[in-house]
């Protein structure tokens, strides 16, 4: 299997509300009013879900550029994160790019 | 959640906005502080480039209120729009003009909660303050509506001498329809200055009923307790989130620090919406204000337990003096009366003779 075949791509769920606090991502859920809060990191990633970027593009370009982490340990708790949130139904993740329709627009 | 509200406190940021899109309404309500008449709404693009601005100043909870929201044509256009930009958008309606399609609708918008009022579970009293006869039915309905979508909805029980026997009733209602049932025995005085409406206010014995309701208020003596010597860090305090990280915008543009506090403090028609936040002398001059700077309530037992909402104060004529109403609410919650009753030996409708006052507080 090629590396194609396994890349993941994300995108923010319609039925949320975020907004940039201070540098962290507040989110919450519409779906059961479950509040979160990101760090910088998951933040920077939470912003680049816009359902078109592949995640390992996502790792490489702007996790381990921006902050100094190795790209194994990146991917590793990338996934972990991205499963965490996909979970709660804050992100949706698939296998192909989302139509462009997907992911809403975003202040800060 | 809280420490979103100290970090939105710390950095200054409008955190919580309520924007009356409308003061149109189908209902007239007896209490109702509006004047319903359009006197030139905000257009379409008008709001859109508010909620633009807002977004970018760090909004997070949007509340679409009026008059009634749903009068305005555009509505569900505006709705979308402040979904695109990721607000949590919660509604305060009364729900007469939802059917099965808007109530799909605002569950398709990721509409957080919506907040119907009502008055009493009896058709007569209700329509009776809202002046559309068959209302009642209509928003009940209309809660089915949004209940089977899966939408959040509360009702809002406004307490006034014409319902004040009914809340049970209503929240009996409310259990019935699976929705959640808040109480607010508020009447404001109306825009204008007009104070004739206050009259509708429930007395102090009903209000001391509906503090000693455990349904309502939960563990009585906790929250009938005398209150406790007030510390530094309660005349440190601000009386409310009112300019500090809440603001409220009218329909024609006029951005005040809260619905209740209409102290004019610029408008989005003529300057961005951030720096009427930032620089407005009437918004920093509200946020200067600490309890400790209160002349009549920094000397009251119930400085730091008091529900005063400055916006009343400012109603009276100062937004650093008491609100009376608040004042009769801690007086009827704890039987002790609060500095600007002792002050103006305001008539005591149910004091006892005798009050006795643990040692404690």
């Amino acid at each position: 299997m090629s590396d194609k075949h396994m890349e993941k791509y994300i995108a923010k769920s319609s039925a949320i509300a975020s907004r940039l606090l201070g540098g962290e991502m507040m989110i919450m859920s519409a779906a059961d009013s479950t509040f979160f809060t990101l760090n910088p990191v998951a933040t920077v990633i939470w912003q680049a879900a816009d359902g078109r970027t592949p995640l390992s593009e996502i790792v490489a370009a702007r996790v381990c550029a921006e902050f100094d982490v190795d790209p194994e340990t990146a991917q590793r708790d990338v996934e972990l994160f991205v499963d965490q949130l996909s979970r709660h139904g804050i992100l949706q993740v698939s296998d192909s790019p989302f139509p462009d329709s997907v992911s809403p627009t975003e202040a800060a | 959640m809280q420490e979103m509200g100290q970090r939105a406190l710390d950095l200054g940021v409008p955190m919580s906005v309520h924007f009356d899109i409308t003061y149109r309404c189908n209902e007239r309500c007896v209490h109702c502080y509006l004047d319903h008449d359009d006197h030139g709404e905000m257009t379409t693009a008008e709001i859109k480039r508010v909620l633009d601005e807002l977004a970018d100043a760090g909004t997070f909870f949007l509340t679409f209120s009026g008059g009634e929201v749903l009068m305005r044509r555009d509505f569900f256009e505006l709705l979308e729009y402040a979904r695109r930009l990721m607000f949590n958008v919660r509604i305060k309606t009364n729900a007469v003009m939802i059917g099965p399609d808007e109530a799909r609708r605002m569950l398709e918008l990721g509409v957080d909660q919506v907040q119907v009022s009502i008055y009493s579970q009896r058709p007569e009293v209700h329509d009776a303050i809202t002046k559309l006869p068959g209302s009642l039915r209509r928003s009940i309905e209309a809660i089915r509506f949004l209940t089977r979508q899966g939408l959040r909805v509360t009702i809002a029980n406004v307490l006034m001498t014409a319902n004040m026997r009914d809340h049970g009733g209503v929240q009996a209602l409310a259990d019935e329809l699976g929705v959640q049932y808040t109480l607010d025995p508020t009447i404001t005085p109306k825009m204008d200055g007009d104070t004739s409406i206050l009259d509708l206010r429930i007395p102090g014995a009903e209000l001391k009923s509906v503090f000693r309701n455990e349904s309502l208020v939960g563990n009585v003596e906790a929250f009938c307790a005398p209150p406790p010597l007030p510390d530094e860090d309660v005349m440190d305090g601000y009386p409310c989130s009112a300019g500090h990280t809440l603001a409220y915008i009218s329909p024609y543009g006029d951005v005040f620090p809260c619905v209740q506090f209409p102290l004019p403090s610029g408008n989005v028609r003529r300057q961005k919406f951030l720096d009427i936040w930032n620089h407005s002398p009437e918004l920093n001059e509200v946020r200067s204000i600490r309890a400790g700077d209160l002349p009549v309530c920094s000397t009251c037992s119930h400085v730091g337990t008091c529900t005063r909402c400055p916006g009343l104060a400012y109603m009276e004529g100062n937004m650093r003096g008491p609100s009376t109403a608040d004042c009769e609410k801690s007086f009827e919650r704890t039987g002790i009366r609060s500095a600007n009753m002792l002050r103006r030996e305001l008539p005591l409708p149910s004091a006892p003779l005798i009050q006795i006052r643990p040692l404690s507080a």
